[in-house]
C-alpha cells in the first residue's frame, strides 16, 4: 500500500543491531554435577535453576504424579528445618523456592537479588540435598494437589486438555494421564513413595545447575563447589522414553457439559518427539497453521468467522511423541462448522506449499522475537534448561535464528504432509451435547462418542 | 536502580516519555489512552473494550489484518488491554523496527474512522461475546471481576458496571458509537506515548514529531462523573453466589485510598503481609495450619480514582463450608488488627517487593507500561522510581494504624462463591 498524499509514508526498517544470546559457560564438578553459567550483568539479579533428569515419564505405573509431589514437598523439611521455617527464610531473602515437574525433568528455581545470592543459594542447596519429606506435609500437599485436580476438571479448558490426552493415547501409555497424576493415582501417594522417587532420581549425576544473571563463571564455580561439591547419592539417570504411536483412527468425542454456552474444542493427533530432525520445519509450519495471531486458523476462526475469541495450534515437545493439537473455544451453535474450518486449514497446508511471503512472516517473526523472549534471567535459565533436557548442541541458541530463516516453503510443505495427518485426527468437544452432537455427526468424520464429564478413559481401562 | 526518564509534550498535547537502555537491541512502544469502561455511557457497557478490538482492524493506511501482521513480520510482539480507567496498546520490536510501530500507532490515532465498517464491527462484537463466554460465563468463578466492583461501588459510580459488558449492550453498539468514542477520547491530548529500550533520542523525537505532530488536539473530553466515595463501606456487605464450582471461594474486599495516593502504600504493604508468598499470613494459617484452603493471597485492585480495593482471595478445599472459610479469613484479618504487624513481617514484605521490582525492570515492555501508567495517573512518569522508597517509608506503626482504621468490620465486602449443590442443600 502506498502512502496517502500528505501523510507520512510507511517507514522502512533501519539497520539491525547485532544481538548475541548470553555467552554460556559449562563445566562439571568432581561428583559429576554439571554446571551451566550465563552472565547477564545488567541488573543485580540471579536466577538459580536445578534441572533434575527425572519427570513424569520416569514414574512407575500406579505412581503417576509422584515426580510432581516430590517437587511440591521438597521445601517442606530439610535438615532440622521445617517447611514453615524454610519458607520464611527464603522470603526474608526476598525470594521463593519454586519447584515443579514436567514430563522429562523436574526443576527447582529461585530468582534473587545479587546481594542475597549466597544465603539463598546455601538454603537452596540445603533443600535440594537434604529434603526430609515429613509425612504430614506430604499428605497435605497431596490433598492440595487433589483439590487442584478437582478445580481443573471443573473448568472446561482443564477438562478438555485432560480428556484429549486420555482419549488420544492408549491407557497403557503414560501420556494418557496428566503429568501431575490423576485423582486416583495421586490419592494413593504417600511419604514413602515420595522418598523412594527422590532417592532414586535426585543426585549430582542427574542434576544440572544453572546460574544466570549478575554472576561470573568463576563465582558460580565457587558457589557450586561450596554447596554441592560434597553431594553424593545413588541416583541414576532416567531411562529413555519410548515414543508412542497413539491412536491411529479418527475419533469424535463429546464430553458432556450441560447448557455450556461454548464448546472447548481440541482437534489433533499424536505428534513427534522433540529430537525429530524436522523440528525447525515443524515449528515454522505450525506458526503458519495456528501458532501466531496472524496464522491461518486464527484468522479464519476469529477474524473471518467470529466463532471464537482465539484459536491456536501447537506441538507439545517432549522426549516422547507429545500431542499436536488445535485448541479453541467456540460458541456452541458453530461447533461443527469450526471443526470443518480447522480441517480445511489442515488440508490446505498439506495441499500446496505456502507462498514465500507467508513463510517469511513466520520466520521473520520467530527470528525477530528471539531477543525479546530472552530479556530476563529467568527466561534464559528456562531456555538453557530446556536445551539441556533435550540434549541440544551447545551452539543451538547462537545458530537458531539463521536456521529458522533458512526454512523454505518446500520444507514447510513437506513438514505439513509428513506431520499433519487428517486421517488420524481426534476431535474432542467439551460442551452441550444436545446442541452439538447432531451437527458433529453430520460432518461424517465417524460415529460420535458421548461421555460424561467424570468418565476418565485412562482410569476406566486400567 | 532507576529507570531513566525524559519527558516532553507535543504542541497537540501528546505527552511523550523516552527511556533509553541500549543493553539489548529491543525497543518498546506503549500508548495509554486515559479512557476505560468508566467513561461508557448508560446502555453501552463493554464499549471501551469492544473499541479496543476495533483499533486492530486497520486505519486509513493499514489494511484489515495488517496491524498484527506488520508487527509480527517485523519480529515484534503486540497487544492491547482495557481497564476501568485506561486503555493501553503496546508493541515490543527489534530496535531497528521502531518507526513501523510509531507509524502504526499514529495512523490509527489520526485516521481510524476511514477504515471502520459495519462488517468489522459485527465481527469484533461476536469475538468479544465469545471472549465473554470464555472468560466469564463458561469459567468457574468467572463472574468475580464484574461482581466485585458492582458490590463495592454504588450503582451510579463509573466503576460499578461490567468492563466486559452485557451481551445486550454489546449488541447495541453502533458505528456511530465508534466514531463518537474515537473523536472524544482517542486524541493526542488524552494519551501518553512511551518509548523504552534501545533507541537514539534525537532520532526518536524526529520520528514522533513526523508521525504524531500533525494530529489535531481533541475538543476536550467530558469530565468523569464524581468518583469520590466515603473512605469505608460503613459496614460489612455480603453477596453469596451459587455457581458451578467445586469449592467455595471468598473475595474479601476493603476500601482503601486510590492507588499511589498517601496511605495506599500502607494498604499495599498490608496486602503483602497478608497474602504475598506462601509465608504470608493467609496462606500460612489457612493452607498450611488449618488446611481448609488450597490457595490464599491478597492484592490491591490498582484503581487510581475515587477508591482502590485491597482484596483477600481465598479458595477453600472441596468439602469445606463457605461459612467456615469466611469465618477463618475474617479471624486472620482480625488477628492482624489486634496483634499488629511485626518488624520482621515488614522486612519480609519489602524484600519480596524489592526483588519483584528489579525483576520487573528486565522487560522493556514492562518499563514502558509503568512509565505510561505514572504519566497518565500521576502526571509524572519519574514517580515510578519512587515506588520502592514509598513502600520502604511505611512504618510498622503506619501499617497498624491503617489496619485498625480500614480492615475492620466497618469496611468489608464479602463476595462468596458456593457450589450449587451446597446451596440447594441448605
Amino acid at each position: 500500500m502506498t502512502g496517502t498524499a500528505g501523510l507520512p509514508p510507511r517507514p522502512i526498517a533501519g539497520v539491525p543491531r547485532a544481538y548475541e544470546f548470553p555467552a554460556v559457560h559449562r563445566f562439571a564438578l568432581a561428583n559429576g554435577m554439571r554446571v551451566v553459567v550465563a552472565p547477564m550483568p545488567r541488573l543485580p539479579l540471579v536466577t538459580v535453576l536445578a534441572l533434575i533428569d527425572a519427570g513424569a515419564a520416569s514414574e512407575a505405573s500406579g505412581l503417576e504424579g509422584v515426580a510432581s509431589l516430590v517437587t511440591r514437598t521438597l521445601a517442606e523439611g530439610a535438615g532440622d528445618l521445617d517447611g514453615a521455617e524454610i519458607t520464611a527464610r527464603f522470603e526474608r531473602l526476598g525470594t521463593a523456592f519454586d519447584a515443579s515437574a514436567d514430563w522429562d525433568s523436574s526443576v527447582a528455581r529461585l530468582t534473587v537479588t545479587r546481594s542475597r545470592l549466597d544465603a539463598a543459594f546455601a538454603l537452596f542447596a540445603t533443600v535440594l540435598r537434604g529434603a526430609t519429606f515429613p509425612p504430614a506435609d506430604v499428605a497435605r500437599r497431596r490433598d492440595e494437589r487433589l483439590a487442584e485436580l478437582a478445580q481443573q476438571l471443573a473448568e472446561p479448558r482443564g477438562l478438555a486438555d485432560e480428556r484429549f490426552a486420555g482419549f488420544l493415547y492408549p491407557p497403557t501409555d503414560r501420556y494418557a494421564r496428566s503429568a501431575s497424576g490423576t485423582p486416583r493415582s495421586v490419592a494413593a501417594l504417600d511419604a514413602e513413595a515420595v522418598r523412594v522417587f527422590y532417592a532414586d532420581h535426585y543426585g549430582p549425576r542427574t542434576t544440572t545447575l544453572l546460574l544466570v544473571g549478575d554472576i561470573t563463571a568463576d563465582q558460580a564455580r565457587l558457589l557450586a563447589e561450596a554447596q554441592f561439591g560434597s553431594w553424593v547419592t545413588g541416583a541414576r539417570a532416567a531411562a529413555p522414553v519410548e515414543a508412542s504411536p497413539g491412536a491411529v483412527r479418527r475419533r469424535v468425542v463429546i464430553v458432556e457439559k450441560e447448557d455450556a454456552p461454548q464448546s472447548e474444542l481440541r482437534v489433533g493427533h499424536v505428534g513427534v518427539p522433540r529430537s525429530h530432525p524436522d523440528y525447525l520445519a515443524i515449528v515454522v509450519m505450525n506458526a503458519i497453521l495456528g501458532g501466531l495471531f496472524s496464522s491461518r486458523i486464527n484468522l479464519n476462526l476469529r477474524e473471518k468467522h467470529a466463532f471464537t475469541y482465539g484459536a491456536s495450534s501447537g506441538f507439545d515437545w517432549r522426549r516422547g511423541a507429545g500431542p499436536f493439537v488445535v485448541s479453541t473455544a467456540v460458541k456452541s451453535e458453530v461447533t461443527a462448522r469450526a471443526v470443518e474450518e480447522i480441517m480445511r486449514e489442515i488440508d490446505g497446508l498439506r495441499a500446496a506449499p505456502p507462498e514465500p511471503a507467508e513463510v517469511a512472516l513466520a520466520t521473520d517473526y520467530l527470528a525477530g522475537v528471539f531477543p525479546i523472549r530472552y530479556e530476563s534471567t529467568s527466561a534464559v535459565a528456562g531456555a538453557l534448561a530446556g536445551a539441556t533436557m533435550f540434549g541440544l548442541p551447545d551452539d543451538w541458541f547462537a545458530r537458531y535464528r539463521d536456521r529458522i530463516r533458512a526454512i523454505t516453503p518446500t520444507a514447510v510443505h513437506a513438514a505439513a504432509r509428513t506431520h499433519l495427518d487428517p486421517d488420524r485426527l481426534m476431535v474432542l468437544a467439551v460442551g452441550d451435547a444436545g446442541v452439538i452432537e447432531a451437527p458433529l455427526a453430520a460432518l461424517g468424520l465417524g460415529a460420535v462418542e458421548r461421555h460424561a464429564s467424570d468418565d476418565d478413559p485412562a482410569e476406566v481401562a486400567r | 536502580m532507576r529507570i531513566p526518564v525524559e519527558t516532553y509534550t507535543l504542541s497537540n498535547g501528546l505527552r511523550v516519555v523516552l527511556s533509553q537502555d541500549p543493553a539489548t537491541p529491543i525497543v518498546a512502544v506503549n500508548l495509554w489512552y486515559h479512557v476505560g469502561s468508566a467513561n461508557e455511557r448508560a446502555g453501552r457497557t463493554g464499549f471501551a473494550h469492544l473499541f479496543e478490538h476495533m483499533l486492530f482492524q486497520g486505519s486509513e493506511q493499514v489494511g484489515a489484518n495488517e496491524h498484527f501482521e506488520l508487527v509480527q513480520r517485523a519480529g515484534g510482539t503486540l497487544n492491547g488491554s482495557t481497564w476501568l480507567d485506561r486503555t493501553n496498546y503496546f508493541e515490543t520490536m527489534p530496535s531497528h523496527q521502531l518507526e513501523i510501530a510509531l507509524w502504526l500507532e499514529a495512523d490509527r490515532m489520526a485516521r481510524l474512522l476511514p477504515a471502520m465498517t459495519q462488517e468489522k464491527l459485527d465481527t469484533q462484537r461476536d469475538v468479544v461475546k465469545n471472549e465473554r463466554r470464555w472468560s466469564v460465563d463458561n469459567q468457574p468463578y468467572g463472574t468475580w471481576w464484574e461482581r466485585l466492583p458492582a458490590l463495592c461501588f454504588p450503582g451510579d459510580h463509573p466503576f460499578h458496571h461490567s468492563l466486559i459488558g452485557s451481551m445486550e449492550d454489546l449488541s447495541e453498539a453502533s458505528l456511530e458509537d465508534v466514531a463518537e468514542f474515537f473523536r472524544t477520547y482517542y486524541t493526542p491530548d488524552n494519551a501518553v506515548l512511551t518509548i523504552a529500550g534501545d533507541f537514539d533520542a534525537p532520532i526518536a523525537r524526529t520520528m514522533v514529531e513526523r508521525h504524531f505532530g500533525a494530529i489535531p488536539r481533541g475538543n476536550g473530553r467530558p469530565p468523569l462523573a464524581d468518583m469520590s466515595v466515603p473512605p469505608t463501606f460503613g459496614g460489612w456487605r455480603r453477596e453469596v453466589v451459587p455457581d458451578a464450582v467445586v469449592a467455595p471461594r471468598l473475595f474479601l474486599a476493603f476500601r482503601v485510598p486510590p492507588a499511589g495516593d498517601g496511605d495506599w502504600y500502607a494498604a499495599s504493604m498490608l496486602g503483602a503481609v497478608l497474602g504475598l508468598g506462601e509465608g504470608s499470613r493467609l496462606p500460612k494459617r489457612l493452607v498450611r495450619e488449618l488446611q481448609i484452603a488450597s490457595d490464599a493471597g491478597a492484592y490491591t485492585f490498582d484503581l487510581s480514582k475515587g477508591s482502590d480495593l485491597l482484596i483477600c482471595d481465598v479458595t477453600a478445599r472441596p468439602g469445606v463450608s463457605a461459612e467456615r472459610l469466611e469465618t477463618e479469613v475474617a479471624a486472620e484479618v482480625d488477628r492482624l488488627i489486634t496483634d499488629g504487624v511485626t518488624a520482621e513481617e515488614r522486612e519480609r514484605a519489602l524484600a519480596l517487593l524489592e526483588t519483584s521490582w528489579i525483576a520487573g525492570l528486565q522487560s522493556a515492555g514492562a518499563r514502558a507500561d509503568k512509565l505510561s501508567q505514572f504519566a497518565t495517573y500521576k502526571g509524572d512518569p519519574s514517580l515510578v522510581n519512587e515506588e520502592p522508597a514509598r513502600h520502604a517509608a511505611v512504618t510498622v506503626e503506619a501499617m497498624n494504624a491503617f489496619a485498625r482504621a480500614r480492615l475492620g468490620a466497618g469496611n468489608r465486602a464479602s463476595l462468596l462463591y458456593v457450589p450449587n449443590a451446597a446451596q440447594e442443600a441448605e
